[in-house]
């Protein structure tokens, strides 16, 4: 299980990216966090890859305390961040350079199978298209196999039908090891595509407004009635986090006036 | 190399109908074109003094200049003066640009070092190069030592410019990969930092071997008796301007193929590289 204790982040230039941030999540659950720019979902995930360090409040993972990057827990990041001077092989093979050269191989020229690439293998990153370099990437997050696969959002930048090839993909992998899975995302229909949870944040400081569970059976029908009603209510939270409490104030106000006259 | 340049050279070539569709199409071309004007230039230079509209005596015709060199090369005398001036070079090259990797190196890497070397090597690099040349002579002598000491001067700032430049601006997205991956600062530093650097430090490395080429010109001024420098001297002093220019032309082959060695030598490191065209 991870669990996130009363977590805040105060950048050094005063930003208050994130506010007390408690959160659990299960063994192999996927938890997609939502929610607009600015609202440190980003930054949360970077204090869990231990990239930055918490202000205050703590990260577990099976009881144990986090602090710094761990092989329990694998990236992929908003860009690929493939490495130029390396293969599409050896890209995927970065993070398993402990292990023999045998091994290894095995297990990069699974992954890519798995994302569908095997003959790029030779290739480097640079004659690829936009959305077979995320694949790579997340190839390379998955091969490891850490316990707990943090997403940020990793298909932002493609167009929708690489995204949903992509969302299968990133299903299938997960399906092999079942990590436990933290994909943030500002798209409520891939959150409800992907996700057994949805988590709404909201900004300044960044901090989670609400949550809604999404028991949904896999593989997922994006028409079905269920899916649309799930959607609806991710939308709506979604809504209500974004009404500022100084907005809707005077609002009452107003009503309050009205009835006045 | 050729794999990769072919898709940005077949472009052009589809856009048919275009008037660059007629430029690019064959290399050979290009040589051609690219050989028209000094060609031409030196052909008509030929024909004016053989006319007798020009005198020649100053500006020898291309046909004397070739007597030249193919005289000094027959005599051995050109093999001498190549050898000295390339050596000198070579070990100039060697030792400045060692050193400008080693403490660019070091000023790129640690904010300590960087603090300690940098103001201090950038107060250096703002005197012109050649004010060194009356203390290295008083210093080392008017032998080799000094000549090569003031190439080596003239290959490290490039080198230590560039390394340390390149060092500093390695993508910091691409560092936070090997620190996910929890690499060891060794590894960090082989297997993120050197890759990264790669393409900056040879364009730096070829500017620091181009001045080498200058420097040695200098070097050769002050007082050698050997080297295509002394070879330029002693045509001036002796009113031989056909012995300059075959000094010259000498330095430009060598140059350029000592140019081309270093991008042949270094291509393998880069081809990964995603770039249209080699960068000068």
């Amino acid at each position: 299980m991870l669990e996130l204790a009363r977590l805040s982040k105060t950048y050094a230039d005063g930003t208050h990216a994130l506010a007390d941030i408690t959160l659990d999540v299960r063994e192999s659950e996927i938890v997609s966090l939502v929610g607009g720019s600015g609202c440190g979902k980003t930054t949360l995930l970077r204090l869990i890859a231990g990239l930055d360090r918490p202000s205050a409040g703590e990260i577990r993972l099976d009881g144990e305390r986090l602090s710094e990057p761990s092989p329990a827990v694998g990236i992929v990041f908003q860009e690929p961040r493939l490495l130029p001077w390396l293969t599409v092989a050896d890209n995927v093979g970065f993070g398993l350079s402990g292990l023999a050269a045998g091994e290894r191989r095995g297990r990069v020229a699974h992954a890519l199978e798995r994302v569908g690439l095997s003959e790029h293998a030779r290739r480097w990153p640079r004659e690829l298209s936009g959305g077979q370099q995320q694949r790579v990437a997340i190839a390379r997050a998955f091969v490891t196999e850490p316990k707990v696969q943090l997403l940020d959002e990793p298909f932002s930048a493609l167009d929708a039908f690489t995204r949903a090839s992509l969302h299968e993909h990133l299903l299938g992998l997960w399906e092999e090891s079942r990590p436990t899975v933290l994909l943030v995302t500002h798209d409520v229909q891939e959150a409800v595509t992907l996700a057994d949870r949805a988590v709404v944040m909201q900004p300044k400081p960044g901090r989670i407004f609400d949550e809604q569970s999404l028991h949904l059976a896999r593989p997922r029908d994006r028409l079905s009635p269920a899916f649309e009603s799930a959607t609806r209510r991710v939308l709506s939270t979604l809504d209500n986090s974004l009404k500022p409490a100084h907005l809707a104030r005077p609002e009452r106000g107003r009503e309050a006036a009205a009835l006045w006259w | 190399m050729a794999d990769i340049a072919a898709p940005a050279e077949a472009q052009p070539e589809t856009r048919a109908g275009a008037p660059s569709a007629a430029f690019p199409v064959a290399p050979g071309l290009k040589w051609a074109l690219g050989l028209l004007l000094p060609l031409g230039l030196a052909l008509g230079w030929e024909l004016a003094v053989r006319a007798g509209l020009a005198e020649g005596r100053l500006m020898p015709p291309p046909s004397r200049i070739a007597e030249t060199l193919y005289a000094l090369a027959r005599g051995g005398e050109l093999w001498a003066h190549l050898w000295a001036t390339i050596w000198r070079v070579a070990v100039g090259f060697v030792v400045g640009s060692l050193a400008g990797i080693v403490l660019g190196a070091l000023s790129g890497t640690s904010a300590t070092a960087r603090h300690l070397l940098d103001p201090t090597l950038q107060a250096l690099r703002a005197i012109p190069s050649l004010a060194w040349v009356p203390l290295f002579i008083l210093w080392l002598g008017i032998f080799e030592a000094s000549k090569v000491t003031l190439i080596a001067v003239g290959a490290f700032f490039p080198v230590y410019l560039g390394i340390a430049g390149a060092i500093l601006s390695v993508d910091r997205k691409l560092v936070e990969v090997g620190r996910v991956f929890r690499l060891s600062r060794l590894d960090l530093a082989r297997r993120i930092l050197l890759p990264a650097v790669l393409p900056e430090a040879i364009v730096s490395l070829r500017s620091g071997l181009g001045l080498c080429f200058m420097f040695v010109v200098a070097a050769e001024f002050m007082g050698a008796s050997e080297g295509l420098g002394y070879l330029l001297v002693d045509g001036q002093q002796l009113g031989k301007p056909d012995q300059i220019l075959a000094a010259i032309i000498a330095f430009a082959v060598v140059g350029q193929i000592a140019d081309m060695l270093l991008v042949a030598a270094t291509r393998p490191l880069v081809r990964w590289q995603d770039v249209a065209r080699d960068r000068l």
